[in-house]
């Protein structure tokens, strides 16, 4: 297992990139600590299965160092990496029993048999997947398919980290679920480093101690699954990790206040910098329904089971608010209340309000 | 890369070598090819090809396989279009052993066919005319053509058809309006090995031919008789037998790879 | 899965009315010849068997069926590794590719006596390209009209020219369907070229070699007109494959008896071979 540093990684798909939008990943640096749970997390085409193949050394990176350990491994391939990565979509070798596929790695590094033995057998276990071990691979069922995918990167006992990207893509939802645990399980048994690509948020935050959150080619946040959630350092975190999102809202700032369509809103802290474009933050399970406060009137109100969603119009913002009975009728005018400490204020997309004391 | 890419090279080099050497020699006269060995045409002629450009036994033969040869492409592609439709889509009692049978006759040697074709067509009263070699190919292709077809409509899901007949489409016209457009890739590839295989064959075309319907390739055979041999002349008429399949190969280019990659074994 | 529906057979119905019409009244005319002697003037008389027994039994049968079998057996063993190797080293996109496959086939869209014409010029010794390289630069005396070998090397030659491509092109088609992540995975677990060329690349190239195989089979052992315009059999009987011979006794002598039932043996060979190699290569994935 190894500590593995990203400095000043940049890289692009075009021989001659002539600015920042030829850049599928642009200036990222960031330290995975050893034996810790990552995911990372983002839409389509940000970038992260770049990132993962420049980790992997399947890509050499434009600008920029990897180290494991400190060692400098960015031109070296990806066999002398020790690394391991499970794809998309299952790829086992077709013509060979599942002990075979299992035992692939070792053989191609040489080691003695018994040893091969004595892996394969404690992965197997592992996995559940003894009593297939003499089955063709190929005659195996997709998730299966994608456990022997697995388990050729965790017989390996030297790899430096285990990557996953997207991995459960092709698997039936019901059996997600218990692959999913079955990793997380893995990961504490083994202690292996391990990164989890997706842009599945559930899959994300129940995956990982950390998640790293990515769009254009940035990393835009890092943090434990409730620091996300809770204190976005962006909009776009706040946006996309969230069922419904963060609400957005354009505000103004008027000699030390935020205005918001006509009324003052009071933020966690104090606000820094300035000028720019600034929005305000705050996530629907924090806006609740007053006798007083932001006039609003209700568009829509959805029952999902355990809670209510209710979309109000604040003018001509549209404002959710999350709720744990929805007793108001569509059409019916209320007030809305901002909790004041997790009201933010974001400027050109940032965080620009200092936490509540 | 570089050390890798000079086996398809010299490949297509080697290839390309007995291709070179027959256009050379239609260029050439023949005192130049009869005196010696001479690696580009000394004197550039183009004779060869006024010979058969005003001889009209000549060019007809070039237009005779021109008409067979569409004739069983369109005839071939239209018959199985409807029978790999079924194939793909339906079981019926005995598919099995029709599909197997059908291809069985693409393994039947064409010479064991020649004679008694010969007899058949001569009996239909269909003898020396396109619509027989057209007919006879259709031994070979058809069964070709069901089968890369079956193979492009089993990779079209169910949902398709079913959907279109739910949105009311009748048969006929989803077959023609939504089926067909899918698949044109198939049919593009299936319509290739088709004119591929008509164009090349000789045996029975010869065979079934006489004076109206007779082929360039058959035409070709009477450079030897008069005059002892008229290399040059032979090797014009193949040239130009070659440029139909170069044209024809062209469009199909991107498809090509895929043709049999999607049958089924 | 497929419907049951026994009206599919209407749309059968055009494709086996032709082929039966191109396959079954021949086959019944080369069966009712199989069967009998005739001295010409339509007059046939019963015949059993015995066609069929003197076939079996001629060494001129045996030696025309030895001659096409190793004849088949080389265009295999030459043409199916090298068609394989030469589509491993094609690049994989690009430009190239289109111009490539496109120079490739062009051989195989020759009409066959043409195939045979352009040889022929091009091997002729003095004046053919080939012939000429062979005698007067490099010293070897190379004249297929006289030395059987030398006609057994080029028609093989010739036929490796022919059709190599098919397979190229099958194999080719094959290796392009196998996803990159294969070869990620593959260069993860530190597979040696070989390895991913035994593990990944020849299985995922299973259906179409089987194809390919079948398809060289059926038409290198059927070749008539490519040989028959380059050697005419010979010299003496030496390039004389099956086909050759068969047209020989059929349309030379007019033995119309003993050539039928040699049509029909030599077709049930076929068959049955095609039947073994289609049986052999698919074996794994019945279980």
């Amino acid at each position: 297992m190894a500590r593995i540093s990203l400095s000043g990684l940049r890289h692009s798909y075009l021989p001659h990139p002539a600015g920042p939008q030829d850049y599928a990943l642009k200036s990222i640096d960031l330290d995975w600590e050893d034996g810790g749970a990552y995911a990372l997390l983002g839409p389509s085409g940000c970038g992260k299965s770049t990132l993962l193949n420049i980790i992997s050394g399947l890509l050499v990176p434009s600008e920029g160092r990897i180290l494991f350990d400190g060692q400098d491994v960015t031109d070296l391939p990806p066999d002398q990496r020790n690394i391991a990565q499970v794809f998309q979509f299952p790829v086992i070798y077709d013509t060979m029993t599942v002990y075979d596929n299992l035992a692939f790695p070792l053989r191609n590094r040489g080691f003695d048999e018994t040893f091969v033995n004595e892996r394969v057998t404690l992965i197997a276990a592992l996995l559940d997947v003894e009593p297939m071990l003499n089955v063709r691979a190929a005659h195996l069922a997709p998730d299966n398919k994608q456990k022997i995918s697995m388990g050729r990167g965790l017989v390996r006992d030297d790899v430096n980290v285990m990557m996953f990207d997207e991995p459960l893509t092709v698997i039936d939802p019901h059996l997600k679920w218990k692959l999913r645990s079955k990793l997380k399980e893995l990961h504490q048994q083994l202690k292996a480093t391990m990164i989890y690509v997706t842009h599945d948020q559930t899959e994300a935050l129940t995956f990982a101690d950390q998640v790293v959150v990515m769009q254009e080619g940035e990393v835009v946040q890092i943090g434990t699954p409730v620091e996300l959630f809770e204190r976005p350092q962006h909009t776009f975190v706040g946006h996309f990790i969230g069922s419904p999102g963060m609400n957005i809202l354009p505000a103004a700032e008027e000699g030390g206040r935020i205005v918001f369509e006509g009324q003052t809103v009071a933020v966690e802290g104090a606000v820094t910098g300035s000028g720019g474009v600034t929005e305000l933050g705050v996530r629907p399970e924090f806006v609740t329904l007053a006798e007083t406060g932001l006039p609003a009137r209700v568009r829509k109100v959805s029952d999902v089971g355990r809670h209510a969603v209710i979309e109000t119009m604040v003018g001509d913002t549209p404002v959710k608010a999350v709720v744990d009975q929805a007793d108001v009728e569509q059409g019916a005018e209320v007030h809305l209340a901002f909790r004041q400490d997790q009201t933010r204020l974001y400027r050109d997309g940032w965080l620009s309000t200092e936490a509540a004391r | 890369m570089r050390k890798r890419s000079l086996i398809p090279i010299l490949y297509i080099a080697f290839l390309m070598l007995p291709i070179y050497w027959l256009v050379s020699m239609s260029f050439k006269t023949t005192n130049e090819i009869l005196s010696g060995f001479s690696l580009f045409p000394q004197t550039f002629t183009l004779e060869n090809y006024a010979v058969i450009f005003t001889d009209p036994s000549w060019y007809w033969g070039y237009i005779n396989s021109i008409i067979y040869v569409s004739l069983n492409t369109v005839i071939s592609v239209c018959v199985a279009l409807p029978a790999a439709y079924a194939f793909s889509r339906y079981r019926f009692l005995g598919d099995k052993q029709l599909f197997f049978w059908l291809l069985t006759n693409r393994m039947a040697p064409a010479a064991v066919f020649a004679l008694p074709f010969f007899q058949l067509y001569s009996s239909v009263g269909l003898f020396d005319t396109h619509l027989a070699v057209a007919l006879a190919h259709c031994l070979f292709n058809i069964p070709l053509a069901v089968w890369i077809l079956e193979g492009f409509m089993g990779g079209v899901p169910k949902e398709l058809d079913e959907t279109a007949y739910v949105d009311g489409y009748s048969f006929p016209r989803f077959f023609v309006t939504i089926f067909l457009p899918t698949i044109k890739a198939g049919v593009g590839v299936a319509a290739f090995f088709c004119f591929m295989f008509s164009w090349v064959e000789l045996l029975l075309a010869k065979t079934l031919t006489a004076v109206e319907a007779k082929p360039i390739a058959a035409e070709m055979t009477k450079t030897a008789s008069s005059a002892g041999y008229e290399l040059g002349l032979l090797a014009a008429a193949g040239t130009l037998t070659i440029i139909p399949g170069a044209i024809v190969i062209y469009f199909v280019r991107n498809y090509i790879a895929k043709g049999f990659a999607l049958g089924r074994v | 899965m497929k419907t049951e529906n026994q009206k599919a057979w209407f749309f059968v119905l055009p494709v086996l009315l032709l082929v039966a019409f191109n396959a079954l009244v021949p086959i019944m005319t080369v069966v009712n010849y199989s069967v009998q002697e005739t001295f010409g003037n339509n007059v046939f008389f019963w015949q059993g068997l015995d066609w069929f027994e003197q076939i079996l039994r001629s060494d001129r049968f045996h030696a025309a069926l030895g001659r096409q079998f190793l004849f088949t057996f080389l265009i295999l063993i030459i043409e199916v590794p090298l068609g394989i190797i030469i589509a491993l080293s094609m690049p994989k996109k690009g430009f190239w590719v289109p111009v490539c496959l496109v120079l490739m086939a062009l051989p195989m869209l020759i009409p066959w006596n043409v195939v045979g014409a352009m040889w022929n010029i091009f091997t002729l010794p003095k004046i053919g390209l080939l012939g000429y390289f062979m005698n007067d630069v490099l010293g070897v005396n190379y004249d297929m009209t006289q030395d059987p070998l030398a006609a057994w090397i080029t028609i093989i030659v010739m036929d490796v020219w022919h059709w190599t491509s098919l397979v190229v092109l099958l194999a080719y088609a094959g290796l392009v369907s196998i996803p990159d992540a294969y070869y990620q995975a593959a260069k993860i677990d530190g597979a040696s070229p070989w390895k991913v060329f035994r593990y990944i690349q020849l299985p995922k190239m299973k259906t179409v070699l089987t194809i390919a195989i079948l398809l060289r089979f059926m038409d290198s052992f059927n070749i008539y007109t490519e040989p028959f315009v380059l050697t005419g059999g010979g010299p003496g009987n030496s390039t004389t494959l099956l086909s050759i011979d068969l047209v020989k006794i059929a349309l030379g002598q007019f033995d119309l008896g003993p050539a039928a039932a040699m049509s029909l043996i030599y077709f049930a060979i076929t068959l049955l071979v095609s039947w073994l190699f289609y049986t052999l290569m698919t074996k794994d994935d019945a279980q």
